[in-house]
């Protein structure tokens, strides 16, 4: 808690329950970008819980900067033109607590800035969202330059860095445990 | 799974097991919390074993705190390609009238410094009157409404207000321990200005007395926090040979950047 005096108090958020799956996912809201586009890249992984079993009942959702590390201020997310770039996008688990978007590589928003992808937890069971965030691989001084990484404890900070494969990077995230993911809580949560 | 196997250890507990735990972790947060607002308990828990399903997914170890930057100084935004108006009544997506107490529930988004939240979605979704949500995974042996689905959307206008049209949710029972029930509820989904304002969250109704027995609500141990989730009758809401009325505001953690040009203006 850093809350400043004489912020309004902010409502408790709750979990999101089983039964989202008729409500918040919808056609399209993992495909950022069309899966045939040229720079398409994947981005998945899967959730597991404290006993390493997969969450088949957990909403990721991801923003992003565009390849240029631009801010994208394009509406347009739940009504997919398959032109415009968004940089946002929400997926539901799968049976396995598989995730996967189709998206574009996220540029620096700063030079020389590690870039990364800005992720929410939503899950059954989770009382209320956690926010993470997914680095793309870089080189280890691009790694070490970055503000929050170099905050965070050596053991832990590859819980934060996505691994290159065939088709773009995998993330996984782990709600609990030895090799637990780093969540994040900003200044005024 | 353990999961599963989670939920069925605990379908064997019973309504006045599972209370008492609950009233152990309030009596000990009583005797714990400063009684100042500073030491009030804003958010629930996430580690809280009455409500099972929490057990193995929630983290153990404290938040790292980050600065934001970059991406999460923003939030994405949402306009009128991605909402039709038609989507903020809930009463009329079928042919017919759907069946229970129709009403309507509005108030404003607003951000930690009392800023309207301007043209940002608004998500909900809910069970039906009889407390049968539409998903396959319930199988709560109420009517299905053909006439209600029970989701809904739309984007706050200019000085933050939502305002949906819908039906009363009933309570529905869960199997989280024997003869659990979830007091109504709807669920909402919030933006705001910035991405670390996110969240999720469950608009409750006044007087419910399921609320004592609900380990999710109870989750949230400070009382005055739990209130912030309860809507408000509001009879000037209430609409003539029509509807009820229900006001819920709603205010999200404070933003970090001053508002920008396309935030303060509409």
């Amino acid at each position: 808690m850093s809350r400043i005096p004489g912020d309004l108090v902010a409502t408790p958020g709750q979990t999101i329950g089983p039964f989202y799956g008729y409500a918040l996912p919808y056609d399209g809201d993992a495909t950022l970008v069309p899966p045939g586009h040229p720079d398409a890249i994947r981005l998945h992984g899967r959730v597991l819980d404290g006993a390493g079993n997969p969450v088949p009942d957990a909403l990721i959702e991801i923003w992003q900067a565009d390849p240029a590390g631009r801010v994208v201020r394009e509406p347009g997310s739940l009504h997919r033109d398959g032109f415009t770039f968004t940089g946002w996008g929400r997926c539901g688990t799968d049976n396995t607590g598989h995730y996967s978007f189709t998206t574009l590589r996220p540029g620096p928003t700063a030079p020389g800035a590690a870039a990364y992808v800005a992720v929410t937890v939503f899950a059954r069971g989770l009382l209320n969202r956690l926010f993470t965030r997914a680095y793309l691989p870089a080189e280890e001084s691009v790694l070490a330059g970055d503000p929050l990484l170099s905050s965070v404890d050596p053991d832990r900070r590859g819980t934060l860095v996505a691994a290159a494969d065939e088709h773009g990077f995998a993330f996984d995230i782990r709600l609990q445990g030895e090799d637990e993911t780093v969540f994040l809580t900003y200044p005024r949560h | 799974m353990t999961d599963n196997r989670a939920s069925s250890d605990a379908a064997a507990s019973t309504q006045a097991e599972v209370s008492e735990e609950i009233q152990q972790i309030a009596k000990a947060y009583e005797r714990d919390a400063a009684p100042e607002r500073d030491g009030e308990e804003t958010q629930p828990r996430l580690d809280y074993p009455p409500y099972r399903s929490s057990v193995l997914r929630h983290p153990t170890k404290d938040p790292h705190h980050a600065d934001p930057e970059g991406i999460e100084l923003w939030a994405p935004a949402f306009g009128h390609q991605d909402v039709d108006p038609l989507e903020a009544d809930l009463t009329i997506q079928h042919r017919g009238e759907p069946v229970g107490e129709r009403m309507v529930v509005t108030g404003r988004v607003l951000d930690g410094d009392g800023r309207p939240v301007r043209h940002q979605l608004v998500e909900i979704w809910q069970a039906n009157a009889g407390g049968r949500y539409i998903h396959k995974r319930d199988q709560h042996p109420a009517a299905i409404d053909p006439n209600f689905t029970g989701v809904g959307r739309c984007l706050t206008d200019a000085d933050g207000t939502y305002s949906f049209t819908t039906i009363k949710p009933g309570p529905y029972p869960w199997k989280n321990h024997r003869n659990a029930w979830r007091p109504a509820h709807i669920h909402f989904s919030l933006f705001g200005t910035e991405f670390t304002q996110r969240m999720v969250t469950q608009m409750y109704f006044p007087g419910d007395p399921l609320f004592a027995l609900d380990p999710i609500y109870q989750a949230i141990t400070d009382q005055r926090a739990r209130d912030r989730l309860v809507a408000t009758y509001d009879h000037d809401v209430t609409r003539p040979e029509w509807s009820t009325g229900y006001r819920w505001d709603i205010v999200l953690t404070g933003a970090h950047h001053t508002p920008r040009e396309d935030e303060v203006e509409a």
